[in-house]
């Protein structure tokens, strides 16, 4: 165990592709921490998703160990948290475990709305906060602007920021001294007390069982222990303590100040949840640290086998997922169209990706996913609220009083050039604006919006009226209400209850003409016409007509075509497959995805 | 012995001579340049294949001989002789055995037609392939319309039977284009027209610059599909009805080779890249040879046998072949036939469903593609076809 003094324990807060996880690399790389042959990009994140799409979603830590230029040596450890928006909470709970920030900027983008998001969540925590301004070696690095920028934007003093470049090393050792010398050694903690621990996260690993990663209080924890989960109740003996160094390395115990992992035979990570409190099973602390939260689904959709007799297949797949993630919650849904599938609840969009990327690449299911939604309040006339997750569930509207929906805090940062038309796009999504700010030439704009208008396509359409280089992240500021109602599709007269979404009023019409028009160009041609229309409680709002196939037939068909052309004819009608039957209408499964993708 | 289901269809020979002068950029048939050819070297191959499928069949009437290509019109006349005079000491023929040719327009070759008749050959098939000059140069074509138009006139007075082929729906084609030109084809037309859609097809020229987004222009399937309900109807009003989805012919004087291969006869190939459909002891065998000349020739001359290991086809492939083949012809198919093929009928389900929307008529034993439903072919198959 060290001592306090010479313990420093920080996290790095960044935008996606600013630097964060070559920085956290270099930092292990030069304190020696992991030999130079075993060195790999991204040594923190594991997952391959988290590799692929260079984002976090776990919470990683690692000790290394700095002899500073004072003559001491310093354990520094590190947790990487999750930086997207749909992990705030987890966010939150990673930075309580530690003292400091680095807040790493692109010296050549300058600050984004995800750094916005987390470096308050920094101060929030108390945090003492280093800016470090990375890319420094590009020709497109403008260090005096940006630190002005972090002084103008985030309010906190860019005068001593540390110039690096992570790539190439640069400044690498200014960091890890900005560490020791500017970030405070963790608050007083009782060795002697009972063991008070902050559980950091948690995740599977296939030999250990779960290991949970904790942040120690007071007290000390040690092999052997029984300890307690102080909101979910369980209690376990304690296998193995440890810290990553980031390879796990057992130690004999943990002391206050710490950051480490222990194992205890535990066997689902839903019994380990973020924020709780890990104390010992007998004399244990009497109270819980403050701001645990069970974490709560916002955004649902539909999840179905695309071949229904892998359903079974499905199912084991969700449950072993949902055992590892306990934000992440689901119930069987049957659909007219789609058959056996189940609702799925996710913390947010990335979240539901994430979840349906490793259904698809780690359990070998094809899935079709249907529409996002997001949960509505119904307020029945007899008094009953409702909480509707599928618009296909929707209550007779006679019988409902009125509707309330989520809405967000919707911060954007964009340069000027194209501010109009994020004021547009907001405007169009039934946005009202809260604030207008600029930075230099880029500008901050605040908006509140509902939620069922940004959970789809909202960040795709960002990305494309900015050509990549507005920054947006978001917070739930509650329900409110407002004139909804539910848009039927019928296909061929059939009501395609996969398709079904929850619109405003006023924007029924416009929504219902976009989809229809899309359905016409996503719905191959038949061997006859189909007609396609949107309709609100039994008007149609919108209809377009599918013509007919007009040819598809094979110009020569001889004697050594025979073979070649029954294999072309097998392979498309396997790829009949891949579509679901409506009646007499075939349906690409991507159509039930990108029907709902707004051209604006 | 028992009537073997390949006898509904009758029995061929198709004959396959890989060379060209040129290769047309659309064309994905086996074909190759080169300098020179040994034709009696080719001549003792084919030969000796003859002899090798007849030592198999030789109690046959053999109905029909097709010569393809690759520019089969390249074959001096001699080589053409020989090769039919030991298909008539092989097997006997039927009584108006068609023996077929497939010649380009220029004027020399138009010079070999009379050589080729008084070697046997009764009919003729010609690539003009556009009555447009502009056209054929884009297609690659070697001959000019006037020229193709001499070859033409000395073909009608050299054999009984002439057919020839023209490729449509081509670049920038109005209907208006297409109907002037097939309406100049008809005029010419002696008794039968294959009247192809341009077709991109992997692996040729085309295909290449059509994937690096060239050849604008090509209609799309709306313009396409106006383009071939036209067709049908100028071929029907003069006199020649389409009897197949590409292919139109005064009554009588359809294709009897061709008629093979849709109606699930047998056939025998020969040459490089030659398939057949052979019913053998009860099995129905798919035939095929080596695609590269060379290595065609080296295996006859070497081993005394051009074809690759034969693969059994199962009741299954054959009634899904006779399926596919069969609804390309007007007349359609017998579903009994069908049924004893492939061990199971076709799905009543799907015949009601193909029925009630018009695509397929279904009258006692005879299932057909209607007029509306021979244009999407492909979709009435996707449907018939077994799982």
């Amino acid at each position: 165990m060290t001592e306090l003094a010479y313990i420093r324990n920080f996290s790095i807060v960044a935008h996606i592709d600013h630097g964060k996880s070559t920085l956290a690399d270099r930092l292990i790389q030069l304190t020696g921490t992991v030999a130079e042959r075993d060195m790999k990009e991204q040594l923190l994140d594991a997952m391959d998703i988290e590799r692929e799409r260079g984002i976090t979603i776990k919470a990683n830590t690692v000790r290394i160990e700095y002899p500073a230029k004072d003559g001491h040596t310093y354990v520094l450890n590190l947790i990487d948290t999750p930086g997207h928006v749909d992990f705030a909470y987890e966010v939150s709970r990673s930075m309580r475990a530690v003292e400091g920030s680095l807040l790493v900027v692109d010296a050549t983008q300058g600050v984004e709305a995800q750094t916005l998001a987390n470096v308050y969540q920094a101060i929030e925590a108390n945090h003492e906060i280093i800016p470090v301004l990375n890319k420094i070696d590009l020709p497109a690095a403008d260090v005096d602007r940006v630190a002005e920028q972090i002084e103008d934007v985030i309010g906190i003093d860019a005068t001593d920021a540390v110039q690096i470049s992570a790539k190439t090393g640069i400044g690498i050792p200014d960091v890890l001294e900005a560490i020791v010398t500017r970030l405070p050694p963790p608050h007083e903690g009782d060795r002697n007390a009972p063991l008070k621990a902050m559980l950091v996260d948690s995740k599977y690993d296939p030999y250990l069982g779960v290991v949970v990663i904790v942040r120690i209080i007071d007290g000390v924890l040690k092999k052997g222990q029984r300890i307690r989960m102080m909101k979910t109740g369980g209690t376990y003996d304690v296998d193995k303590v440890g810290v990553y160094r980031p390879a796990m390395v057992a130690v004999d115990a943990l002391g206050p100040g710490e950051i480490g992992f222990l194992t205890a035979s535990i066997k689902q990570v839903r019994d380990t949840r973020v924020g709780d409190t890990i104390t010992t099973e007998k004399n244990g602390c009497a109270t819980a640290l403050p701001g645990f939260k069970p974490s709560i689904p916002v955004v649902f959709c539909g999840l179905f086998p695309v071949d229904s007799a892998e359903f079974e297949d499905l199912r084991d797949a969700i449950e072993k997922l949902a055992l590892n993630d306990a934000s992440f919650s689901y119930e069987m849904e049957t659909s007219a169209a789609l058959g056996f599938g189940f609702r799925c609840g996710f913390l947010g969009l990335l979240h539901l990706e994430v979840i349906r990327d490793r259904l698809e690449r780690e359990y070998g299911i094809d899935l079709i996913t249907t529409a996002p939604s997001v949960v509505y309040n119904i307020f029945m006339k007899d008094g009953e609220v409702r909480e509707l997750h599928n618009p296909a569930d929707m209550p007779d509207m006679t019988l409902v009083d009125h509707i309330k929906e989520p809405r967000i805090k919707a911060t954007i940062m964009v340069p000027d050039e194209f501010l109009g038309d994020v004021l547009k796009l907001c405007q169009d999504r039934r946005g009202i604006q809260l604030d207008m700010t600029y930075a230099g030439s880029r500008a901050m704009v605040v908006y509140d919006l509902p939620l069922n208008e940004v959970v789809f396509d909202f960040y795709d359409r960002l990305k494309s009226v900015t050509k990549g280089y507005a920054s947006f992240d978001y917070q739930m500021i509650g329900y409110r209400e407002d004139n909804l109602v539910k848009m039927q599709i019928l296909v061929n007269d059939e009501p395609v209850d996969a398709l079904s979404t929850m619109v405003h009023r006023d924007r029924a019409e416009g929504r219902g003409r976009a989809m229809v028009e899309k359905l016409k160009e996503l719905i191959p041609r038949h061997m006859f016409k189909i007609p396609i229309q949107a309709a609100v409680g039994g008007r149609v709002v919108a209809r377009e007509t599918l013509s007919a196939m007009r040819k598809d037939v094979t110009a020569k068909c001889y004697g050594g075509d025979a073979t070649r052309k029954k294999k072309l004819l097998e392979k498309q009608k396997a790829g009949k497959k891949k579509m679901r039957q409506f009646g007499k209408v075939e349906i690409p499964q991507q159509a039930f995805i990108n029907a709902l993708k707004m051209d604006d | 012995m028992t009537t073997e289901n390949w006898q509904d269809g009758g029995f061929g020979l198709y004959i396959h001579w890989p060379f060209c002068q040129a290769k047309c950029p659309y064309c994905d048939f086996n074909s190759h340049v080169v300098a020179e050819v040994d034709q009696k070297r080719w001549e003792r191959a084919y030969l000796s294949e003859i002899d090798r499928i007849g030592a198999e069949t030789g109690n046959r009437v053999l109905h029909s001989v097709f010569f393809g290509g690759g520019t089969p019109s390249l074959m001096e006349p001699a080589l053409v002789g020989a090769i039919l005079d030991r298909v008539r000491a092989t097997w006997p023929a039927s009584n108006d055995m068609e023996i077929t040719l497939e010649a380009n327009p220029t004027s020399v070759e138009s010079g070999r037609f009379a050589g080729y008749r008084d070697a046997g050959v009764n009919r003729v098939s010609m690539g003009i392939q556009a009555l447009n000059d502009s056209d054929l140069r884009r297609l690659g074509r070697l001959h000019s319309v006037a020229e193709a138009r001499a070859a033409f006139d000395i073909a009608r007075k050299t054999f009984d039977r002439v057919s020839f082929d023209l490729i449509y729906a081509r670049q920038k084609q109005s209907l208006a284009d297409w109907r002037d030109e097939l309406t100049a084809a008809l005029a010419m037309a002696a008794d039968h027209l294959s009247l192809y859609q341009l077709t991109i097809e992997p692996g040729t020229a085309f295909g290449a610059r059509f994937a690096r987004g060239g050849l604008k222009g090509l209609p799309q399937e709306d313009l396409a599909g106006d383009l071939y309900q036209m067709t049908q109807e100028l071929c029907e009003k003069a006199g020649m009805p389409g009897y197949e989805i590409s292919n139109h012919a005064r009554p009588g004087a359809e294709s009897r080779h061709n008629m093979i291969y849709w109606r699930h006869g047998d056939y025998a190939g020969i040459g490089p890249g030659a398939h057949g459909r052979l019913t053998l002891g009860g099995d129905r065998f798919a035939t095929d040879t080596p695609l590269q000349p060379g290595v065609w020739l080296n295996a006859v001359e070497q081993r005394g046998n051009g074809e690759n290991p034969r693969t059994p086809l199962s009741p299954m492939d054959q009634g899904a072949e006779y399926l596919l083949m069969g609804l390309r012809l007007r007349d359609g198919i017998s579903l009994k036939r069908h049924e004893s093929l492939s061990g199971t009928p076709l799905d009543p389900n799907k015949i009601k469903y193909l029925s009630d929307i018009g695509m397929i008529r279904h009258v006692g034993d005879t299932l057909c593609a209607t007029s509306e439903g021979r244009v999407v072919l492909n979709a009435i198959l996707r449907e018939l076809l077994p799982e």
